[in-house]
């Protein structure tokens, strides 16, 4: 594993990839304490492999109809209602 | 006293049935637990006026077993947190000692029963954030195998890892409350039948004769050492009622913290994916596209250990850091449950210091994120694990309230209850 090194445009990257605005103050702060951070996980690089089974697995059935949310109770938690419907952001 | 103590972030009463095995009792719940028509902030401006249409399920159960609810407790934002201190609405101040923090994520609840404002309470336990309170206030805290307790209603931090427990004054008391909210449910499909009709106080009657105890050597080493001092004066009464211990090395447990982060981190940033400003939370407004939009939602949202985390979780998914990080920290997951197996194969139970360190002072810990993710040493591998956890109190230190830890095999609730039972 390499040494690992952050630099602001790398977290600004990451920022943009989970959709969340950061100031120039955040983004050097967690600079410098992701590469604290992801140093001391590589110390991960010296587990084992270990064979195992996993304690859950998918169990499948089939779909039933029943009571959900009414539309009111869906909607009244959103900043902006339309005719009924969530109003969010322009697609593009 | 609460006002002092900011322990709840909503304090509104909700009456449960007029009989049950919780009737007259008082519960307060942590505020990442949905109550209806009551808010819900997860301790973060993004939820600060969100209020659920639904009950979790726990809820309902605690109201139909008679308890009155007494509000929503204060909590590090969305659980992230060793401190009660990443809150949106403030820090929770421990009542043992004003200046010092209540330990986290579920400060608000342990808090408020260390200080009598709740007979009980539920708080939540992704990496150790029921037992660090407990310990750090001088109350019982469990937490409960994985599929023990149903986490519908619950706002999900990391799913794979977080359990709802019981926090109380009493071993006796936590598994009353145990007993109330656990067992199947089809709203959860990771919980299991061996929850239903399962007794967990009887089994707090403190016979720990011929209970063999295993002492996990790596869960000592770091530890304060006025903290290892009052951990072994605690394993010498449980020896004094005809308990043994002997030392086991479980190499694995060093790579806990590490594993935990990487994988809590991931499941978070895709778990709060979901708060984009739309159907609830801080609006992004309408400016730009949706992108822009949600990403200002967020910034305004979220608080700067819920942006490092996401970021952070985002960082170690992302292509060409997956292997590096992701699927390593599951190798270390899976050999972290070898060794307990193993472990408990030749003891009936676990033993440690819950926490590593006595509560820190108000604002000691905020700056160096990496040292309060370390102090979750203790905690963190048991989540990995699957396996049921207890925090009992174990004597002091410098005046400060010491937690000892004892570690079950899973659905193992009654061995850990019977033994911290004996340290009353």
């Amino acid at each position: 594993m390499t040494e690992t090194a952050v630099d602001a445009e790398e977290v600004r990257h990451v920022a943009d990839l989970a959709r969340v605005d950061l100031d120039d103050d955040e983004v050097a702060e967690f600079a410098g304490q992701f590469a604290d951070i992801l140093s001391y996980f590589d110390e991960l690089d010296e587990v084992p492999e270990v064979d195992a089974d996993p304690d859950l697995v998918n169990v499948m059935r089939a779909d039933e109809v029943r009571e959900g949310l009414s539309q009111e109770e869906a909607l009244r938690n959103a900043a902006e209602t339309e005719d009924g419907y969530f109003k969010g952001p322009r697609v593009s | 006293m609460s006002a002092d103590l900011n322990a709840f972030v909503t304090e509104e009463e909700i009456a449960g049935a007029e009989e049950g095995p919780l009737a007259g009792r008082t519960v307060a719940v942590k505020d990442n637990i949905s109550t209806a028509d009551v808010r819900t902030t997860c301790g973060s401006e993004m939820l600060a006026d969100y209020v659920p249409p639904y009950d979790a399920t726990v809820v309902e159960r605690l109201k139909s077993a008679g308890a009155t609810i007494v509000g929503k407790t204060n909590m590090d934002e969305f659980g992230m947190g060793t401190t009660t201190e990443t809150s949106a609405f403030g820090p929770t101040r421990n009542p043992v000692d004003t200046d010092r923090v209540p330990g986290g994520s579920s400060g608000g609840s342990a808090a408020a029963v260390a200080a009598g404002e709740a007979d009980l309470a539920l708080g939540t336990d992704t990496g150790g954030s029921i037992r660090c309170p407990a310990a750090f206030c001088g109350v019982v805290g469990i937490k409960p195998t994985y599929g023990l307790v149903s986490r519908y209603g619950l706002v999900a931090y990391a799913n794979s890892l977080e359990q709802i427990g019981p926090i109380a004054p009493t071993v006796r008391e936590a598994a009353e409350l145990l007993e109330a909210i656990a067992g199947p449910d089809e709203h959860d499909a990771t919980t299991h039948d061996r929850g239903a009709d399962a007794n967990y106080a009887d089994a707090a009657d403190g016979d720990v004769d011929g209970l063999s105890v295993g002492v996990p050597t790596q869960l000592l080493d770091g530890a304060d050492e006025a903290v290892v001092d009052a951990f072994w004066d605690a394993m010498a009464d449980l020896e004094a009622g005809g308990a043994s211990y002997h030392e086991v090395s479980l190499p694995s447990l060093e790579k806990a913290v590490a594993a935990y982060y990487v994988i809590a981190m991931g499941e978070a940033s895709s778990n709060l994916a979901r708060f984009d400003g739309v159907r609830y939370g801080v609006s992004g407004g309408h400016e730009g596209n949706w992108n822009e939009s949600f990403a200002a939602a967020r910034e305004e949202g979220f608080g700067a250990e819920v942006k490092r985390r996401v970021l952070l979780g985002t960082y170690a998914l992302s292509a060409g850091y997956h292997d590096e990080y992701y699927a390593k920290a599951q190798d270390a997951r899976a050999w972290v449950k070898q060794d307990f197996d193993e472990a408990l194969a030749e003891a009936d139970v676990l033993a440690s210091p819950t926490m590593p360190v006595l509560p820190f002072e108000l604002g000691e810990s905020l700056d160096d994120p990496l040292q309060m993710y370390l102090a979750d040493a203790n905690t963190t591998p048991v989540n990995l694990a699957n396996l049921p956890a207890i925090s009992v109190p174990a004597g002091e230190a410098e005046g400060l309230p010491v937690g000892l830890q004892l570690i079950g095999p899973k659905f193992g609730e009654r061995d850990i209850i019977r033994a911290a039972s004996a340290l009353e």
